[in-house]
């Protein structure tokens, strides 16, 4: 909303300043967006007269005018078209300022002296409404300042309006607030009812009463759409940010800013038999006033006449019936419809009109009279005419009935913690406009005013009763705390810890958008159906991720463009898997290694080893440590995003709960990435069931170290050859190693040396060496048994 | 005896003259070991008289003192030196990098979002979550938003064509903490949100952290004051203007705005509060009694009030961060700055 100060000042003028009243209604919830001047600074431009015009001797375009400031006469040569002897226009003289950083000096134009410029509407800042010079009413004051006699000293005000406050759509509504928040009355301006000079009507018939409860007609014969809208309304209109049209179009567009009422004028003779007010069927169209062909659905109340419909209920009216230039007879409409049969229609039609914002939002319900009244009564001032009487369809059932509410000052205070008396109560609501009926002290019955339509329940009141006391004045305390009663178990690992663990590790949180290229996932996870957005922001951001993988590859993607060339990134949050039964939103951990395992480091020159699968599998076993690193297993898994041979699957029991390996070297081909990209995702919930300590004794005996070098098949998991030991063992073997593992000279094509290191204690006693021999016999046998295993010599 | 003084000479000159430990040791031995020139001097007592034998005794103890002393200077001086020069062998360039992997960073948001969590987790909130893909009713019907509300117009949601949307706001995790406990609430609730809308001031997706508190007799000054501490912590600053404003949202009544004295001018006006001297923070106010009997609360008994504000702006505000869409770009560049 949008409109200028003087013009609010009209109908409500408190003694404060601009910055004052801007800082008021904005602590009043009517938030300022801007605060602008009328027009740009300019000075020495005045009123003047135009005594005489003649041509240029050495110029076609161009005339000498003798120029009357009231003082003094001056000679201006001037090219404008409308410059003529007696007109009455801005004069800026020698000195002068003007916008644009131009400044007024005596010169010579072929030949002639020039002393000052005639000035347009738009070299003051001004809409231009003709070509040419700026006509000046015949009696204005000569020589006075044109700031002063246009009133362009004057400040344009933009409020952002929350859509609860509706009421404020209008310079009477934003002057009601004023006038409430600084005890001022306002200045209604006299609306009177304009008594028709003919018995003209034009036929209503309102068939869907609850969408248009009440529909005002009015014919009015004999307009002369050819006449200038005045100054001062082509001024508020502009400064309300409205081009002027014609004078029919800038009266409705007036009243609307003024009351918020918004109005429609049909040209009378291009509708046919009557107005119905009507859903529209499906299959009918409306050309619209921008020239839009609007097809219309069966749920969109439209005016209609005996052709079809002729404009979109409260949203805009249509082409063919549009008053123009060879209009002479006018169908004013102005009516009430209902905010449920307007929302959402305009939007449909990627329309947004002034009528549109406001019929949505609700209008006064009671407005229409006194609206069609003040519009006639302008219309007739400006373009003439006669007018009919009144013709009004209502259905007092279905017009919005003010709510009747209980207020209790008790509730006052417990909703809001601060001393309202039950006077201040009163006051603040009467002058906002409600009526009180009181049952006992502090127990009242409120009737909201017609144009608060907002208030519905108690805490409505409250908040107005908030609002106008002062959000500030309400006093301020921190609530006593009390310790959440479901406090985290300690068992349970926070999520926190898992992010520091990881930025801890070198890597860099990335957060990256939930929804990624359908055709990026297609490749990354093809085993699921992505959930599809409707409406996506572009194409590629058009499915849910499936998995975190998807964002990571474009995040290093992005940073390999840039010349990056060491990566180690990590994201947290959901994944969205759709499943039979539903979607299921998993949160995941996942991370990208890329580059050398380890910071560029001068010792190594330039022969820096890559990061391999190793670096990665290392990082997610220091993230279990977080865990419960015994309840996880690895075992070869297979991962459409992963290289089939450096993939493993990460158990916890019998479950998969995550997947790490080497970027599958088709899809970095796909992607144009380099094939040395390592990548992880787990489930974030088995992670965080942690454990608690349980404290073991801690042995004092001797440990035994043995190691063994055993040579077994190259397909033989290390795992599963680890568990083996521990399986035939009992609680003496206190730890497993692998110190070395060994292909090539010595050993046999299909076979690998692997060393382990045994390590045996026993909690109470020494370990004899028998005892040891024993244990690792048992051992060697096994994995004879069990994996071809030989000791190696 | 009468050559005492020239032995005790010659042995200080082959103390200073010894270049090693072995050296050094030769000549203690040749003076003062058992057989050493100085101790055979000892031996020769016998041949004097009980008068003169403790005073030539006490002569060469003396003298063999007085050697002793620069033996054990000697070899410190000896030692000291050879410490040195391996010191100095062992010297290396420490302005040359160290080695191994150093910590990387949380993600700025992640940053911001903790400090906020932790000002709420000292006043007893809990952090609550709640699903991203979310249902109408939780998003808009429950926070009493019904269909054609406009402020639905406002939250340019994305949708899946199914009655499921992607949540707007943080505010439907209020509805599933209440109707999946009994007052009275504490919590807090940051995560991802969605709005169909992207240009150089929006992102499709950002993040929020919500709260609420339902208690008996909670009032608007609770609100008040819960939120000024909150953003006093936040900011750092004890003094920080905080004004509040009506405002409108559907789920609360009344409705703040919330602003803070421009923290980048002081609140003189600047480009960062477009001259204002404030910054708009957050949205608050009570919660609506339809949407505690949404969440199974009673509202005669119970109000409440909530908060949502955004993490990315406050994050902005915090580090100085000018364009929002470096959150999302992952630029290893950026993300390494908030380590």
């Amino acid at each position: 909303m949008r409109f200028n100060e003087a013009w609010l000042r009209q109908w409500a003028n408190p003694e404060i300043d601009t910055d004052t009243l801007v800082r008021q209604i904005t602590m009043a919830g009517l938030e300022v967006d801007a605060v602008e001047p009328a027009v740009p600074p300019f000075s020495g431009v005045v009123v003047a007269r135009i005594n005489s015009c003649r041509p240029h001797p050495d110029a076609d375009k161009l005339r000498l005018c003798e120029v009357d400031d009231g003082s003094q006469v001056y000679p201006v040569v001037c090219g404008a078209p409308n410059a003529r002897e007696g007109l009455v226009v801005p004069l800026a003289k020698v000195g002068a300022q003007l916008p644009g950083d131009l400044k007024i000096k005596k010169a010579k134009l072929r030949g002639e002296p020039s002393e000052g410029m005639l000035c347009g509407a738009s070299e003051l800042g001004l809409e231009d409404v003709i070509d040419g010079l700026l006509e000046l009413p015949e009696d204005a004051p000569l020589g006075a300042d044109i700031r002063e006699y246009l009133q362009l000293n004057d400040t344009i005000i933009e409020v952002d309006l929350t859509p609860n406050r509706a009421d404020c759509l209008s310079v009477r509504g934003v002057a009601r607030e004023v006038g409430v928040l600084n005890r001022v009355a306002l200045n209604e301006p006299e609306i009177a009812p304009v008594a028709a000079v003919i018995d003209d009507t034009f036929p209503i018939t309102v068939e869907d009463t609850a969408g248009c409860p009440r529909y005002l007609g009015r014919v009015i014969r004999d307009v002369d759409v050819t006449a200038a809208t005045p100054m001062w309304m082509v001024e508020r209109l502009r400064r309300a940010g409205l081009r002027s049209i014609d004078p029919i179009v800038d009266v409705t567009n007036y009243v609307l800013l003024e009351l918020g009422q918004p109005l429609h004028a049909f040209d009378l003779e291009r509708l046919a038999g009557a107005v119905i007010v009507r859903q529209a069927n499906s299959g009918e169209t409306l050309l619209s006033l921008d020239d839009q062909t609007l097809a219309l659905g069966d749920d969109t109340l439209v005016i209609a006449d005996h052709n079809g419909p002729v404009a979109l209920a409260g949203i805009m009216g249509g082409r063919p019936s549009a008053v123009g230039a060879q209009t002479r007879h006018l169908f004013l409409e102005c009516a009430f419809f209902s905010p449920l049969a307007v929302v959402g229609r305009a939007r449909a039609h990627g329309l947004h009109t002034d009528a549109s914002h406001r019929f949505e939002r609700g209008v006064d319900p009671a407005l229409q009279w006194q609206a069609m009244e003040r519009a006639t009564a302008l219309i007739l001032e400006i373009a003439g005419g006669r007018p009919g009487p009144v013709t009004e369809q209502l259905d007092p059932a279905s017009l919005p009935q003010p709510a009747v509410i209980e207020l209790s000052a008790q509730r006052v205070t417990q909703l809001l913690g601060a001393p309202l008396d039950n006077d201040t109560i009163e006051d603040i609501l009467g002058r906002l406009g409600m009526t009180l009926k009181t049952h006992a002290p502090g127990q009242w019955s409120v009737t909201a005013p017609s144009w608060r339509f907002d208030m519905a329940i108690q805490e409505d009141l409250i908040e107005e009763l908030a609002r106008v006391y002062g959000y500030d004045r309400i006093p301020s305390r921190v609530p006593a705390g009390s310790p959440a009663d479901n406090a985290q178990p300690e068992a349970t690992v926070p999520l926190r810890r898992v992010g520091d663990a990881l930025r801890d590790l070198g890597y860099l949180e990335a957060i990256t958008y939930s929804f990624v290229a359908p055709e990026l996932l297609a490749k990354v996870d093809p085993l699921h159906q992505p959930l599809a957005l409707l409406n996506p922001i572009s194409a590629d951001l058009g499915v849910m991720r499936t998995t975190l993988m998807a964002g990571l590859l474009n995040a290093a993607e992005r940073n390999l463009n840039r010349q990056s060339d060491r990566l180690r990134l990590f994201e947290t949050g959901l994944r969205f898997v759709p499943e039979r039964d539903g979607l299921r939103q998993e949160p995941m951990v996942a991370g990208l290694l890329y580059g050398s395992a380890l910071p560029a480091h001068w010792e190594q020159g330039r022969q820096r080893r890559g990061t391999d699968f190793y670096d990665l599998k290392g990082n997610v076993e220091a993230l279990l440590t977080l865990s419960d690193p015994a309840a996880f297993s690895f075992h070869p898994g297979s991962h459409p995003a992963l290289h089939p041979g450096q993939c493993a699957e990460l158990r916890r029991g019998e479950q998969v709960v995550g997947h790490l390996g080497r970027l599958h070297p088709r899809l970095a081909a796909q992607l144009d990435l380099p094939a040395e990209i390592f990548l992880f995702e787990l489930a974030l919930a088995p992670l965080r069931e942690g454990r608690l300590p349980r404290f073991e004794t801690v042995s004092d005996q001797p440990r035994v170290r043995r190691d063994l070098a055993f040579v077994v098949d190259t397909d033989v998991a290390v795992g599963d050859l680890i568990a083996a030991v521990h399986g035939v063992c009992d609680e003496r073997l206190r730890q497993v190693e692998v110190f070395d593992l060994y292909q090539g000279e010595h050993i046999e094509a299909g076979r690998k040396s692997l060393g382990l290191t045994l390590t045996f204690q026993d909690p109470s006693r020494t370990l004899r060496d028998a005892q040891v021999n024993d244990l690792v016999d048992t051992v060697v046998s096994q994995l004879k048994q069990q994996f071809n295993a030989t000791l190696r010599d | 005896m009468e050559n005492l003084e020239s032995l005790v000479s010659a042995a200080l000159v082959e103390v200073a003259g010894a270049g090693d430990a072995r050296a050094l040791d030769d000549v203690r031995v040749r003076y003062l070991g058992k057989k050493g020139e100085i101790s055979a001097l000892l031996k020769s007592l016998g041949g004097l008289s009980a008068d003169e034998r403790p005073q030539a005794g006490a002569l060469i103890n003396e003298a063999k003192q007085r050697v002793q002393t620069a033996l054990e200077a000697r070899r410190d001086a000896l030692q000291e030196a050879a410490l040195g020069e391996k010191l100095a062998a062992e010297s290396l360039d420490v302005t040359l990098p160290g080695r191994g992997e150093h910590p990387g960073a949380l993600h700025p948001v992640t940053r911001m979002r903790r400090r906020m969590e932790d000002f709420f987790l000292r006043l007893g909130f809990d952090i609550a979550e709640g699903p991203e893909v979310e249902d109408d009713f939780h998003n808009f019907e429950a926070l009493n938003i019904p269909a054609h509300h406009p402020a639905r117009a406002m939250h340019d949601t994305f949708y899946f064509g199914d009655g499921r949307l992607l949540r707007t706001h943080t505010s439907p995790v209020q509805i599933r903490v209440m109707e999946n406990g009994k007052p009275p609430f504490r919590i807090i609730a940051p995560g991802r949100v969605y709005r169909c809308d992207s240009d150089i001031t929006h992102t499709p997706m950002f993040h929020q952290l919500e709260g609420l508190l339902v208690d008996e007799n909670i009032t608007f000054a609770d609100l008040k004051g819960t939120v000024a501490e909150f953003l006093k912590y936040v900011f750092e600053v004890d003094d920080l203007p905080v004004r509040f404003r009506p405002s409108y949202f559907p789920f609360t009544e009344p409705s703040a705005e919330v602003d803070v004295g421009c923290v980048s001018c002081g609140g003189q006006g600047c480009r960062v509060c477009s001259q204002s001297g404030w910054l708009e923070i957050m949205g608050c106010g009570m919660v609506h009694p339809k949407v505690l009997e949404h969440g199974g609360v009673d509202s005669t008994r119970y109000s409440g009030f909530a908060f949502g504000m955004g993490v990315e702006r406050l994050t902005m505000l915090r580090y100085g961060v000018n364009d929002l869409r470096l959150f999302f770009e992952n630029d290893a560049r950026f993300l390494a700055q908030f380590a």
